[in-house]
């Protein structure tokens, strides 16, 4: 296929008006060495029909839940996705347009991400949300970066949960050894599922940056913050929050309603397709008061010059196109896109339909604990409440896969790749995708030996 | 532990909430609409069977974490992707995690820094050129990296000369773009890449301006030792207002063991995860990076063909030329080198009248085009950043020329008439101190008489 509409005629007076006669003169300035071996060896174009029968193929090749029993979680949730919300991320409109740098003609994109802004606020119960960061893992590790603005050089020391999801951690960790000057402990988590709190509480100390907690953590499992919290008070250190399953927010007492100073976390779960994980969206979320150090992009309103509303990316002194190597991030997107999904998904179903939607997660996730414990004789590894994710222990859960994969069954995420101490966990996830047939099967899977 | 309500949350119908976002996207500019001749901005048309390829199932119900022998068929497309992108750059090998060409940076950096650190020191410096992208500067200051900035010199270019100066045994890169902010092509690229290797430095090329240079040079063969690719420019993926995008990064055969974890090996004829690598940097980002925006960009690139793409850097080429020539005399063009896919100008012949850059722009709007990009680089004193993209035809090209020569005389003949533009937008010319002074950002019912959002 050929996306250029030039015509042989037009290529002919398009040059003439240049002063050329060939294509090639239009490079004669390039040494001639690089232009020799320029030449790019990849197969001929295909048609559309071809492109879309290979495309299939390799799609086929690939376990769904469409085809599977699916109760895979562990920070990608797969949930019902209203069409509204692809009806108006495919408007052209929306999708092919650039960052809104020219304001006048940028107002819908705009003002989505302002109701964008509003909807995370009243989500997470804390004052600020930027317009959006790559995803939850590198929002923690721009969490951590934001905690060292705001806290001085003294305390350089980030207390990061050990049921925060590994691959986060991982990522916070990538983004802050090449600075040399903060220090990573991991504090462990105890039988409940959550956070060591006598752990934390004897490490919080004067030295201490910041403290990160999963809420609900890579278990499923919803933190008790009010001890960490208080833990974190007297120590002087800051509380990051950080939310893999953000529908959890509909029910869950939200991060603002336990002082946090900075709540982040992946969007996906808000109206975002899988994907392979990704492109979802990290939310960022803190107070009012540490507003400029917030990284990336935010949307203010204000008036133009007859008095009408309007929106402009605001605060902009803090970003990398103004303030170079003294920017608060090198980030230069806000996965606006997602973030509209998000925006629609939300405004869809509103108040009362995300409370229910996560009303019928944690019903349907906890039967299914329930269920496997009594007629499977699977037994919950941890004692803590958890939200639409729990932790069960399979006995011989890795020489069981090939079975799994016989009855087109994926039961859950083994744990024991990022944690050897828990060998033969599984960690399952219920969600309003998963009817009573599916939740049998999964109790009949994992019954037995 | 549970709350009792969302305070403020929506409670509306699908129809209202519809309505509600068909009236914003009337509000907004877009590619199937009008031109878009964003400089470094490579705002091409972002074909529909990317789109419809990216929505099958089999793609987009994918979960990162299931077995991978049953995602084979996306393990082969991180794969062959990784493949292609390598021959487009004359790279060895290609990293898809990075989200974004500003993280497509911090994970380049990052593998320098692990290599030389390796070697026995990091080093300090990193060298840009005042011409870069703001991202440049910011990514190496997450890196750990001091910032040395140079000067291009009167023709727009980076000399030798001027790196051998700064050139150290405390720097570890030189960041470079090219062609660069001003559309030139950095000719003395090979030079400057061996001054900076004589002292155990490596080259970094920042990839935005990749589309001006399929089957016409390739980074790999100019001395580039890291690069980054923009995925939502050269290859097609759209720009969402704002992203997503992927900002996959390529490396020469002695830097792959540092890329970012894990990697997709092949091993008889099956796909196959390589997490523990000692000398990897680590994670970049969770799970495969946008996957979405990589599928996009594979279907592009297969449906063109190595053919498709050397006509597409060619036809990029030739428009920003022909704009160029047909802008000239109307606006002053601070460098006359020959240009590759986009162009510079400034508003110079326009600054006796009081007419600026600014207005230029806004006034565009009236005519129903997007402005270039203005103010960058920051080099040139009120830049006019023009980039057509290869996707547009002659008739396009000749009605923008002359809405900017329309402009340019009425810039002479009733500069009040730009100065106030844009006159035909939803709204006009918004107050930013307003929105930077006293910021409102979000809504809340007090500070609002009953407005719903």
């Amino acid at each position: 296929m050929r996306y250029t509409p030039h015509t042989a005629a037009d290529k002919e007076q398009m040059l003439r008006t240049i002063g050329l006669t060939r294509i090639e003169q239009l490079f004669d300035h390039i040494p001639a060495p690089l232009r020799e071996r320029a030449s790019v060896s990849l197969p001929a174009g295909l048609t559309e029909v071809q492109v879309k029968r290979r495309m299939g193929a390799l799609a086929a090749r690939n376990a769904t839940p469409e085809g599977w029993h699916f109760f895979l979680g562990g920070g990608i949730y797969h949930h019902a996705i209203p069409s509204a919300v692809d009806a108006v991320i495919s408007r052209s409109e929306f999708s092919t347009s650039y960052t809104p740098y020219q304001p006048e003609v940028s107002q819908g994109t705009l003002q989505a991400i302002y109701e964008y802004q509003t909807l995370l606020c009243q989500l997470t119960g804390m004052e600020v949300s930027n317009a959006g960061l790559y995803d939850g893992a590198s929002a923690a590790a721009e969490a951590v970066l934001m905690a060292r603005r705001l806290q001085p050089e003294g305390r350089r020391r980030v207390l990061l949960s050990r049921a925060l999801h590994p691959q986060y951690r991982a990522v916070v960790s990538t983004y802050l050894k090449n600075l040399g000057d903060v220090e990573l402990m991991e504090v462990p988590f105890d039988r409940s599922g959550g956070t060591d709190i006598n752990a934390l509480t004897k490490s919080a100390d004067e030295k201490t940056m910041c403290v990160v907690v999963g809420y609900p953590n890579f278990f499923g499992v919803v933190e008790d913050l009010a001890p960490i919290q208080a833990a974190c008070a007297r120590a002087g250190a800051l509380l990051v929050t950080v939310t893999t399953e953000p529908l959890s927010l509909a029910l869950l007492q939200p991060p603002g309603a336990w002082a946090a100073d900075i709540a982040v976390g992946e969007g996906q779960g808000l109206g975002v397709p899988m994907a392979l994980g990704g492109p979802g969206f990290g939310f960022f979320t803190c107070q009012k008061k540490s507003v400029r150090s917030l990284p990336g992009r935010l949307v203010g309103e204000t008036v133009d010059h007859e008095g009408r509303r309007g929106f402009v990316l605001t605060l902009s002194t803090r970003e990398q196109h103004i303030r170079r190597e003294k920017a608060t991030s090198n980030i230069c997107t806000s996965q606006s896109l997602c973030v509209l999904a998000a925006t629609v998904f939300m405004s869809t179903l509103g108040k009362n339909g995300m409370r229910r939607l996560a009303e019928v997660n944690v019903n349907r996730a906890h039967e299914t604990q329930e269920r496997l414990a009594r007629e499977a004789g699977v037994a919950p590894v941890f004692s803590g409440p958890f939200f639409n994710e729990f932790v069960v222990n399979v006995k011989g859960l890795a020489r069981r896969q090939g079975r799994f994969s016989a009855e087109k069954i994926l039961p859950g995420i083994p744990l024991a790749r990022w944690y050897p101490e828990l060998s033969d966990s599984l960690l399952i996830c219920v969600t309003e995708m998963n009817e009573q047939e599916e939740i049998e099967h999964l109790v009949r899977a994992l019954s037995g030996n | 532990m549970l709350r009792d309500d969302i305070p403020g949350f929506p409670e509306l119908g699908e129809l209202e909430v519809l309505r509600h976002f068909t009236r914003l996207s009337h509000l907004n500019y877009d590619i199937e609409s009008q031109f878009y001749p964003l400089g470094s901005c490579t705002m091409k048309y972002n074909p529909k069977v990317n789109e419809a390829v990216a929505r099958l199932p089999g793609f987009s119900l994918l979960h990162p974490l299931a077995p991978p022998e049953l995602i084979q068929g996306a393990l082969e497309l991180l794969y062959e992707l990784e493949g292609m992108l390598a021959e487009i750059g004359g790279m060895d090998r290609v990293t898809l995690q990075p989200a974004a060409g500003a993280q497509g940076e911090l994970t380049g950096l990052m593998v320098i820094r692990a290599c030389l650190g390796e070697r026995g020191n990091p080093r300090r410096k990193i060298i840009v050129p005042d011409t870069a992208h703001g991202t440049n500067p910011a990514s190496s200051t997450l890196c750990g990296y001091d910032v040395v900035q140079i000067s291009s010199n009167n023709r727009g270019m980076v000399e030798a000369g001027k790196v051998e100066e700064v050139m150290d045994d405390e720097v570890a890169a030189l960041m470079l773009t090219n062609p660069n902010t001003l559309g030139i092509f950095e000719k003395n690229i090979q030079a400057v890449a061996d001054v900076v290797h004589k002292k155990g430095g490596m080259v970094y090329l920042d990839g935005a301006n990749l589309n001006a240079l399929m089957g016409i040079a390739k980074p790999g063969d100019m001395g580039v030792d890291v690069l980054h690719i923009n995925l939502h420019k050269t290859f097609s993926t759209p720009h969402g207002g704002g992203g997503p995008g992927a900002g996959p990064v390529g490396v020469k055969g002695f830097l792959e063991d540092y890329l970012p974890v894990p990697r997709v090996v092949k091993s008889g004829g099956n796909f196959q995860l390589q997490e523990e690598l000692p000398k990897s940097v680590g994670r970049v980002r969770s799970f495969f990076g946008n996957f979405g925006i990589l599928v996009r960009a594979y279907t592009y690139i297969i449906s063109l063909g190595g053919d498709g793409l050397e006509e597409t850097s060619r036809m990029a080429v030739l428009n920003a030329n022909y704009l160029r020539k047909k802008l000239e005399g109307a606006y002053h063009l601070p460098y006359p080198e020959p240009c590759m896919h986009e162009c510079v100008f400034t508003d110079r012949l326009q600054h006796k009248e009081g007419v600026t850059t600014l207005d230029i722009a806004k006034r565009l709007l009236d005519y129903g085009f997007h402005p270039p990009t203005i103010y960058f680089p920051l080099v040139v004193s009120g830049a006019l950043m023009i980039e057509p993209t290869e996707t547009e035809n002659r008739e396009t090209l000749d009605a923008f020329a002359e809405a900017m020569s329309a402009i340019a005389r009425e810039a002479k003949e009733n500069p009040a008439l730009v100065k106030s533009a844009p006159h035909t937008t939803p709204v006009g010319r918004l107050d930013e101190v307003r929105a930077a002074r006293k910021p409102l950002l979000r809504w809340e019912p007090a500070n609002k008489e009953g407005n719903r959002q």
